[in-house]
């Protein structure tokens, strides 16, 4: 019982992930199995929504893992996705060979269009699954190491920490603009054909990739749940609550943070690598503020330092994003405004924080207590 | 967290700012009234200042150099010279028309010779073209300009010389050239150009050279002689050395002296060449530096050989001087319209802890209400501006007084929350925005007093609307600091956001206070956003173009400190102009984010932190 020792406690957690099993078992039966008619059926292009759900859940569980438990507003998670995502692309560039527009066998289009003669340096090896594997881990996690190593040694902390993390991710989409940077400018990657021999439009490789992503959510939960239930947690929680004090009992702050922030930046760059796959492109839009913004604002939704949290509020803007911009596309702006203003003013500790009030009402109807989560 | 702050001034700051506010004010006031006829746009008072002159109970010749003087302004100013040559004509010469009054002799002379142009001998027409140059008549010069560029018709009909412009597919708008009388459209046959030759053309180029170089006013000859630099032909070259022996006014000869020292560059004894060269050493004309570089190649006397690159070095050297000017200048703007957007937010996010993320769209509102108030007084373009500063102010202020009152007063000390809810909030201002106006840029007129720009030298000039800005972003900031530091308001303010329960025991109505202050800062970026829909594209997203830089400059200055905000917002744009040359447009913004991201890991609080215990949270 070891393995299951950190979602202990959690029953939010666990109903979360056992939601998620029974997801991830009867999306494909419904859609391999049950014929199209059938009113049961579910469609590839509701399986590829909901792994596209399922990676933005697993950033927020990201995202949650830091603000919730370390106290630090990232305003630039989504680079780390966006990286991710690229290292993904760039794999999948390659896997083209010379089945694209030009026919070039080593170049991706873009490169023979801006008339460049040879492969630069940092597209060699994404030939190999492995490499870009690997990549998807160290690129964005190197990137939050140094950034991390600077800031939180320096301890620059609260809004100013916020501000530059936006500025971060400000930075690298106005270089992922650039044509020169090699990344595919403004149109970013796109065109893949297949992953590891699999084509990418078929049935099977979307369920593959559903699956993947629901595994890779399980997992990056359980994850998070670990470190948070560890000593490291804990000395996380009390560097949230009162940074000076853990610093003088004689605990290094600076490291606890890095290591905890480096490890959220990593599975932000998974979500992200499981994620280009399934929508088909990767461009600088990703880096834009305004997404890493947006992907807060669903943790806040969901419930903040819950982790389950952050799935549900991760998949159900989402959704509602999906559903209002199909139905009403006026409107879903003043829906989500609106929502961002109620949840913040009214529900601070979001949809979780309500359940958990509903729960506790229910058990003791005297004593009713707010959790305080800031 | 309560990053709550102290102002920690400077003890003669604002005096000082104020004092500068005023005197580039001041500066511009002059500049701006110096430049007036040179506008482009302001024929209308080049006709204004002709016609009162003309009125006047002046004799005859002087009344008629005044018209020409509006004449020639209207002429010289035409981005595209024939064409408009015949609008001004068209606009200018009615009001001279009603009898020119003591001289009817003179009158019929001129229109007589006007109507001998028709005639088929060329030899004719050059006498009578000369008559009209000598007549000293107010329409010689568009008339003698629109036969040089071959604009001048008759009507076969009767024979009146017109001007034409081009009127629908086929047709030409005729408008008599005597009493600028429009005398409609018709067809291309109906009418038949006034040929000249060659013979002519010289002698008229001088005419018209000569003609407006005798003008009485030295700014008209200025004007003139400037047109004529660069000039090859030979007939302008020997009436401007007439006219320079004669010429008095200082910076007239100047520009004679460079006309004629262009020209003497293709003389055949190298000391007038080296006499020449020694004119145009370091002169800015970009005519001097094309004519001396053409001498480069094809001198051979190797003393002028050395004069010339001499010359041309000291001409290098200015204009790299004029491009230093230049960037810094640019620099500036784009700072001052970085100070202009952060400052509201410096005042929001500084003084109150509140990160506003609707900041933008409360500037997005302050153009949108530019371009109402100036949908609501149509044809008042030039004055829509006066209106719609204070107009944006009271309305983003409504706005921000609305939203302090209805959400973040229930966030106060929780400021990453209040990120999450006015980001909501600037959601649904862009939508509303697309909703009740339009999903598309909406065109904001400029007023023709910030167009143009003030020319400091050949080489260098600034426009006005930028410079217009940059004294307005820094009277915006002085005005600020005086509400601050020196009204009732401003001490509340100081109070509250010190000690908010030390301010209540004091009798400080904080809640009052607070949605003043949120006003304040909002009201603050609508102002801005009348500025900005001058320089960019005003539509629903526009706010969001600014938000980050505006974060950027409050950060990088010091949160809670409006010098640190001012001193951040140039510092940043004259860094973005210094580094664009040799890195580009975005990487040089690239740069600058890289380089705030460090420096706040030097300094994590900024330029100028706040001291005290108010900066240990």
């Amino acid at each position: 019982m070891g393995l299951l020792q950190p979602l202990k406690g959690d029953t939010g957690g666990q109903i979360m992930l056992a939601v998620l099993a029974l997801i991830a078992i009867l999306v494909p039966i419904l859609n391999l199995l049950v014929p199209e008619g059938n009113p049961l059926h579910v469609s590839t292009f509701t399986v590829t929504l909901l792994g596209k759900y399922l990676t933005y859940a697993l950033l927020a569980v990201a995202v949650d893992l830091v603000w919730g438990y370390l106290g630090i507003l990232s305003l630039g998670h989504g680079a780390f996705f966006a990286l991710g995502g690229y290292a993904m692309g760039m794999y999948l560039m390659r896997q083209i060979g010379d089945r694209g527009v030009y026919g070039d066998p080593l170049l991706p289009d873009f490169m023979v269009f801006l008339d460049w003669q040879q492969l630069p340096w940092f597209w060699q090896g994404f030939d190999q699954f492995w490499y870009a594997a690997l990549m998807i881990l160290l690129v964005p996690g190197l990137l939050a190491f140094v950034f991390g190593w600077l800031a939180f040694r320096s301890r620059v902390t609260g809004v100013y920490l916020s501000i530059i993390t936006q500025a971060l991710t400000y930075a690298l989409m106005l270089a992922f603009f650039r044509n020169e940077m090699g990344f595919g400018g403004n149109n970013g990657l796109t065109d893949f054909k297949d992953l590891l021999g699999f084509d990418l439009q078929a049935d099977g490789t979307r369920i593959g990739l559903f699956l993947a992503s629901a595994l890779a959510l399980a997992l990056g939960y359980w994850a998070c749940r670990w470190v948070v239930t560890s000593k490291l947690g804990r000395v996380a929680v009390a560097v949230r609550d009162a940074e000076s004090r853990v610093r003088f009992i004689g605990y290094r702050v600076d490291r606890v943070k890095l290591a905890i922030w480096t490890f959220s930046a990593v599975l932000a760059g998974v979500a992200g690598a499981l994620y280009v796959p399934q929508v088909g492109i990767i461009n600088p839009g990703e880096f834009s503020p305004l997404n890493s913004i947006e992907l807060v604002v669903w943790v806040a939704i969901g419930g903040r330092a819950t982790l389950y949290g952050a799935v549900i509020g991760a998949v159900l803007v989402n959704y509602g994003k999906t559903v209002f911009t199909g139905a009403f596309p006026e409107a879903w702006l003043f829906v989500l405004g609106g929502l961002f203003v109620l949840v913040t003013v009214f529900l601070p500790a979001g949809i979780a924080g309500l359940l958990k009030t509903l729960r506790r009402r229910r058990a003791q109807p005297e004593t009713i207590q707010r959790e305080a989560t800031t | 967290m309560s990053p709550m702050s102290r102002f920690v001034f400077g003890g003669s700051g604002p005096a000082l700012a104020m004092a500068l506010g005023f005197l580039l004010l001041l500066m511009t006031a002059t500049g701006a009234a110096d430049n007036q006829p040179i506008d482009p746009a302001s024929g209308s008072a080049a006709k204004l200042t002709a016609s009162s002159v003309a009125e006047s109970s002046m004799p005859g010749p002087v009344a008629d150099a005044g018209a020409d003087v509006a004449n020639d302004i209207a002429a010289s100013a035409a981005p595209e010279p024939a064409k408009n040559l015949m609008a001004e004509a068209e606009a200018s010469e009615p009001d001279l028309d009603p009898e020119t009054g003591s001289e009817p002799d003179l009158t019929a002379t001129f229109d007589e010779r006007v109507s001998e142009l028709t005639e088929t001998s060329f030899k004719v027409k050059e006498a009578a073209a000369q008559a009209i140059a000598d007549s000293g008549d107010a329409r010689a010069i568009p008339l003698l300009k629109a036969l040089l560029a071959g604009d001048l018709y008759y009507r076969t009909a009767d024979d009146r010389v017109v001007y034409v412009a081009p009127a629908g597919s086929r047709g030409w708008a005729l408008t008599d050239a005597l009493s600028g009388e429009a005398l409609g459209e018709v067809g291309r046959r109906d009418v038949r150009k006034i040929t000249v030759n060659n013979r002519m053309r010289g002698a008229l180029r001088t005419a018209i050279a000569a003609l407006t170089l005798a003008s009485p006013d030295p700014a008209l000859r200025l004007r003139a002689a400037r047109e004529m630099v660069g000039s090859d032909d030979p007939s302008v070259i020997s009436a401007v050395r007439g006219q320079l022996a004669a010429e008095d006014d200082r910076q007239v000869t100047e520009v004679l002296a460079l006309v004629v020292a262009i020209a003497d560059l293709k003389q055949p004894d190298s000391d007038s060449r080296l006499a020449a060269i020694e004119v145009l050493h370091g002169n800015l004309y970009p005519q001097a530096r094309n004519a001396l570089n053409a001498l480069l190649e094809s001198e051979q006397d190797p003393e002028v050989l050395a004069a010339t690159k001499a010359a041309l070095d000291a001409i290098d050297r200015k204009r790299q001087l004029n491009s230093s000017i230049e960037t810094l200048f640019f620099g500036l703007s784009l700072g001052s319209v970085l100070v202009l957007a952060a400052i509201g937010l410096a005042i929001t996010f500084g003084v109150m802890g509140v990160i506003n993320m609707a900041h933008g769209e409360l500037i997005m509102i302050g153009a949108y209400t530019t371009y109402l108030v100036q949908q609501a007084m149509p044809g008042l373009t030039d004055w829509s501006l006066l209106v719609a500063v204070p107009a944006a102010f009271l309305v983003s202020g409504a706005f921000g007084v609305a939203i302090e009152r209805t959400v973040i007063r229930f966030l106060y000390g929780r400021p990453l929350e209040t990120l999450l809810a006015t980001f909501g909030i600037s959601l649904i201002l862009q939508q509303l925005v697309r909703t009740t106006i339009s999903a598309q840029n909406v065109v904001v007129q400029n007023p023709s007093w910030m167009s143009g720009s003030l020319q400091l030298n050949p080489g260098l000039a600034l426009t006005y609307n930028r410079l217009y800005i940059l004294l307005f972003a820094l009277i915006v900031f002085a005005l600020l600091l005086l509400v601050l530091k020196r009204t009732a308001l401003g001490l509340q303010v100081r109070a509250v956001s010190q000690n908010r329960a030390m301010a209540r025991a004091m009798g400080v109505h904080s809640a009052r206070v607070d949605a003043l202050t949120f006003g304040l800062g909002a009201g603050i970026a609508g102002v801005a956003g009348v500025a900005l829909s001058q320089l960019t594209n005003v539509g629903p997203n526009m706010g969001q173009a600014y938000i980050i830089d505006s974060f950027m400059v409050v950060v990088f200055g010091g949160v809670g400190n409006l010098w640190g905000t001012l001193v951040a917002g140039m510092t940043l744009g004259v860094a973005n102009k210094l580094m664009e040359p040799w890195a580009g447009a975005v990487l040089a913004k690239i740069l600058v984010l890289v380089f705030i991201i460090l420096f706040i890991q030097k300094r994590p609080r900024g330029l100028f932190p706040q001291r005290g215990r108010a900066a240990a949270d």
